[in-house]
């Protein structure tokens, strides 16, 4: 390997490492205030690319019918509890929140079906589509069991991914797809050759996780979040919804996941059940960083990113495993380091 | 006829309806394959195979708390072992099972060995990378198919009988898969038993029983491994053909969904899991045709639906819902103890003197610059009631952990019996004649208050892993349920032993805990604010029940909020402020004392 080619996977690998920080950071953001390794993420990643290539060609996405569907469901379930509750008051906010809201997209999506659209309209048409559908599965599939077990919740998020890629197959069809690049040609910094797609995936990359530290510091939301994160119990007396977290947890992870697979669409070929192994290693950055801090699973992330870009130039066909492997030296290191005194975790209770 | 006359019917009456049902239930299953066309019977044979792996699960998320994504690699690698020795070496399958079964071994306790020291997330974390990589390595061996699989597996002979044909497969799997699932009832009811459920939600409490939280954890992942093994072995004898999708990450992310769906509480959940998945999707695979559904892709979308609403319906899974209705599997009956037999206290008895028995010399703690405890030096005598007192964050729960093994001192020494215990492990103490209770009672609620006492026995049991599973512990078993019920009666709760402890009020898991704790024979009860949370009653019982103990020989330390308890009770005080020793002497002379009252009370004289 010379140093142009070097040059060039290191390039790669930062722009995959900034793909896998965002979704890193998602990952964390929806673990820490809800408990639930979310190992559907990818899906929504999938979803955004497959609808963006959907409204490019001038097709419909299926992810209206599944968005509608969600919005239906997750309007019933609210409705219905609040009417246990004897709060039929709050039942025109619901309509508005949980079935206008997500409605407002997929009408507009179904009115525009068939047009070839300005490529902007179909960036927002995508997001627009796409983040919804993150608050409305927690609602409906996590939120009844947000008590649950942490292994319960991480396998109810799998059987998930399996039904949504099932459903992506549906509305998709199995074929692989890549959307045109957003961004041609190279850049010249200092000399080198910085391809335009990088530049826009990293400060992206850089945008957003600046945006969450500001909204984590800054916003009384956000601090609602972060008390949920560290003490759900404590979060509840002093009058934080945890549930309300939880939604917005997802949400702020589904606009994540949207711009994160209109920005790779036109990199890598997605598939219906790319989500998995695109989510897998995220995951794996998550991991490197200890699961708890931003920052470090941002870095863990980049790290992830660039051992796949070598790992690719040397061996392709062991990639994945190269890269799932990179978790051991990092366990290892972790034991090495780790305080040897007995651990103290969540007490099972009657 | 009183309750005592009834109890005795009861037990017996449950145990034959227990005998019966289970016994119908085989008898059923073992009659399936005379009614079931090969197809069907192809079907429940993988069932078995895949409820072998899920047992291994079950065994290791439930009891133990850990989770494992590569049940399914490890089915692969048995099933990969016996291939190589019965297709390249030509040699028995039963060879290729015992090579399967050591490489396995080999290769858990590598992967536990560094994993498991850590606790959390990682056990599962790595275990997903593992499972990624074997299966990739399967892919490239050249000389067992590489990716495209391979087939020609010999069948397994049993005395000659080649178990060739679904049915004799059938029996072949079904009665090993039995077998398994009694071997696991009666590990989970044994010593190891308790061991591994004193780790659920922690390792604190498994250390100070004298449990090492490591080892119990290594037994589970291995025994976890080696029941895949098996299963994957019996998959590829009786498939004839292996290839690596087979042993994939989705197949091991599966075996953990039937865990899951089953029941992660429960050794029939490992059954019911793999059968409601595998039957599940095959029914949803012929319904969906006949409504005119297109099943390929929306079998897995419907199936999903379906899971997912179960789970909700049932967070614990689905074997939690059958137990409603299946007799338990009965315990033994409770031993029979005399109106006076009493708890005898072995080791506290021994020495009858009032020598020093613990004695902290400056002890010190430090946190990076945060001083908790400083230049602590006290002596404990034996046959006395020590109390260690202080306002909150004075340093108390750290000097308990320091003694008890939990941290270690940043300096001074630690002497308990005259041996210098220092940096001894939690674990070791309990051995060395020192029990402690929690602040935060950690009892196991599930569990009957016999078998949370019985855990407060466990270092001065022996039976193992074997013994357990094959029920050569009767003997013993039966010795140390009376010593629990003996403990138990020593606090007063004879009467409820074989209640679930989470019933208690919390007074009475305190007082359970202390029975847990005498069960250990200790020479130094280490009680942690015994009183907090008790009503005025409960206080009442708990000193008398602690001044019966120290009439009986036994030392106790106790750290301790509430003055008036502390008063009527204790025979000396060290009283702690800011981390550093602030006054000592007879409860008296700690009340008058003016420096005590200005900590206590800021200065309002």
């Amino acid at each position: 390997m010379d140093f142009q080619i070097a040059a060039i996977l290191f390039q790669d690998g930062v722009l995959t490492g900034a793909v896998y920080t965002m979704l890193a950071l998602g990952f964390v953001l929806v673990f820490t205030t809800t408990r639930i390794i979310f190992a559907s993420y990818g899906d929504l990643i999938a979803f955004s690319a497959l609808t963006l290539h959907a409204l490019q060609k001038g097709a419909l996405p299926g992810t209206v019918y599944l968005l509608m569907v969600l919005a239906v469901l997750a309007t019933v379930l609210e409705v219905v509890s609040a009417l246990k509750q004897g709060t039929a008051r709050r039942i025109p906010g619901i309509l508005v929140i949980w079935l206008v809201l997500p409605i407002l997209p997929a009408t507009a999506a179904l009115m525009v079906g068939g047009m070839i659209l300005p490529a902007w309209i179909s960036l927002v048409l995508t997001i627009a589509l796409v983040v919804p559908i993150a608050p409305l599965l927690y609602r409906i599939i996590f939120q009844p069991i947000e008590t649950a077990s942490t292994l319960t919740l991480l396998i109810v998020a799998v059987v998930l991914h399996y039904a949504i890629a099932g459903l992506a197959l549906l509305f998709f069809g199995p074929e692989g797809i890549r959307t045109a690049p957003l961004f041609r040609g190279t850049w010249d910094l200092l000399g080198f050759q910085m391809q335009a797609q990088l530049v826009v995936v990293v400060v992206t990359a850089i945008i957003l996780a600046t945006a969450l530290a500001v909204f984590f510091s800054k916003t009384m939301t956000g601090k609602a979040l972060r008390a949920t994160a560290y003490n759900r119990d404590g979060a509840r007396l002093v009058g934080i919804s945890t549930r309300a977290s939880g939604s917005v947890a997802f949400a702020l992870a589904g606009i994540i996941a949207a711009i994160v697979g209109i920005l790779v669409s036109s990199n890598i070929t997605v598939y219906y059940d790319s989500g998995l192994m695109i989510g897998l290693k995220g995951f794996v950055g998550a991991v490197v960083g200890g699961f708890i801090s931003y920052p470090v699973a941002a870095v863990g992330s980049l790290v992830v990113g660039l051992v796949e870009s070598y790992a690719s130039f040397f061996s392709s066909e062991y990639k994945e495993v190269i890269v799932f492997l990179s978790i051991i030296p990092v366990v290892l290191f972790r034991w090495l380091g780790a305080r040897h005194e007995p651990e103290e975790e969540e007490e099972e209770t009657a | 006829m009183t309750i005592a006359d009834q109890e005795p019917i009861k037990m017996d009456a449950r145990a034959s309806s227990y005998m019966a049902v289970t016994g119908v239930a085989i008898a059923v299953l073992l009659a399936l394959p005379l009614f079931l066309t090969s197809f069907n019977i192809l079907l429940l044979n993988m069932v078995g195979i895949f409820a072998m792996a899920t047992l291994g699960l079950v065994l290791l998320t439930g009891s133990g708390g850990v989770t494992s994504f590569a049940q399914a690699a490890f089915m692969g690698l048995g099933a990969y072992t016996s291939a190589y020795v019965t297709l390249r070496l030509g040699l028995s399958p039963w060879l290729g099972l015992a090579a399967a079964l050591a490489l396995v071994f080999v290769v858990t306790m590598a992967i536990g060995y560094v994993t498991l020291h850590l606790g959390g997330h990682y056990l599962p974390i790595t275990t997903l990378a593992w499972a990624v990589a074997i299966h990739m390595l399967f892919g490239t061996l050249d000389g067992l198919g590489a990716h495209s699989g391979i087939g020609g597996l010999p069948p397994i002979s049993i005395a000659g009988v080649a178990m060739d044909r679904p049915e004799r497969a059938f029996y072949m799997i079904w009665v090993t898969l039995i077998l398994f699932l009694f071997a696991a009832s009666n590990l989970l009811r044994s010593r190891q038993g308790r061991a591994i459920a004193a780790l659920r939600g922690g390792s604190l409490l498994a250390e100070a029983l004298g449990i090492s939280a490591f080892r119990t954890r290594m037994m589970l992942f291995v025994l976890a491994g080696e029941l895949a093994c098996v299963g994957g072995w019996l998959f590829a004898h009786t498939q004839n053909f292996i290839s690596p999708s087979s042993f994939d990450l989705t197949n091991g992310l599966n075996i953990l969904l039937m865990s899951v769906l089953g029941g992660v509480g429960s050794v029939l959940g490992a059954l019911v899991g793999a059968g409601a998945v595998m039957v599940g999707r095959n029914l949803i695979q012929d319904v969906l045709p006949m409504l005119a559904l297109d099943a390929g892709s929306l079998e897995i979308v419907v199936f999903g639906a379906i899971f997912i609403v179960l789970v909700q319906y049932s967070p614990k899974g689905l074997s939690p819902l059958l137990s409603r209705w299946l007799p338990p599997r009965p315990a033994p009956a409770l031993p029979d103890i005399k109106h006076d037999e009493v708890l005898r206290f072995g080791r506290a008895k021994e020495h009858n003197d009032d020598a020093v028995i613990l004695s902290v010399d400056g002890l010190e703690k430090r946190f990076g610059g945060l001083v908790a405890v400083k230049d602590l030096s006290f002596d404990v005598h034996r046959g006395t009631i020590h109390a260690l007192i202080g306002p909150n964050g004075a340093g108390k729960s750290t000097t308990f952990d320091m003694i008890s093994g939990l941290q270690s001192p940043t300096s001074g020494t630690v002497q308990f019996n005259g041996t210098v215990v220092t940096h001894t492990p939690a674990r070791n103490m309990i051995a060395r004649g020192m029990a402690r209770t929690f602040q935060h009672v950690r009892i196991r609620p599930q569990m009957t208050l016999l078998d949370n006492v019985m855990q407060g026995a466990h270092w001065r049991l022996t039976s193992g892993f074997w013994a357990g599973i094959l029920r050569l512990d009767r003997a013993e078993e039966a010795a140390y349920r009376k010593t629990a019920l003996l403990a138990l009666k020593a606090v007063g709760l004879a009467d409820q032993a074989l209640v679930e402890a989470g019933t208690l009020s919390l007074g009475q898991q305190r007082q359970l805990e202390i029975a847990r704790a005498l069960a250990a024979d200790p020479e130094i009860l280490l009680l942690d604010e015994p009183a907090a949370g008790l009503r005025t009653g409960e206080k009442a019982e708990l000193a008398a029940l602690l001044s019966r103990l120290r009439e009986a020989g036994m030392t106790i330390l106790l750290v301790e909020h509430d003055m008036d308890f502390v008063m009527g009770l204790v025979d000396r005080i060290v009283v702690l402020d800011f981390g550093q020793h602030l006054a000592e002497g007879l409860p008296d002379e700690i009340r008058q004392n003016s420096k005590v009252q200005e900590a206590y009370l800021g200065g309002l004289d």
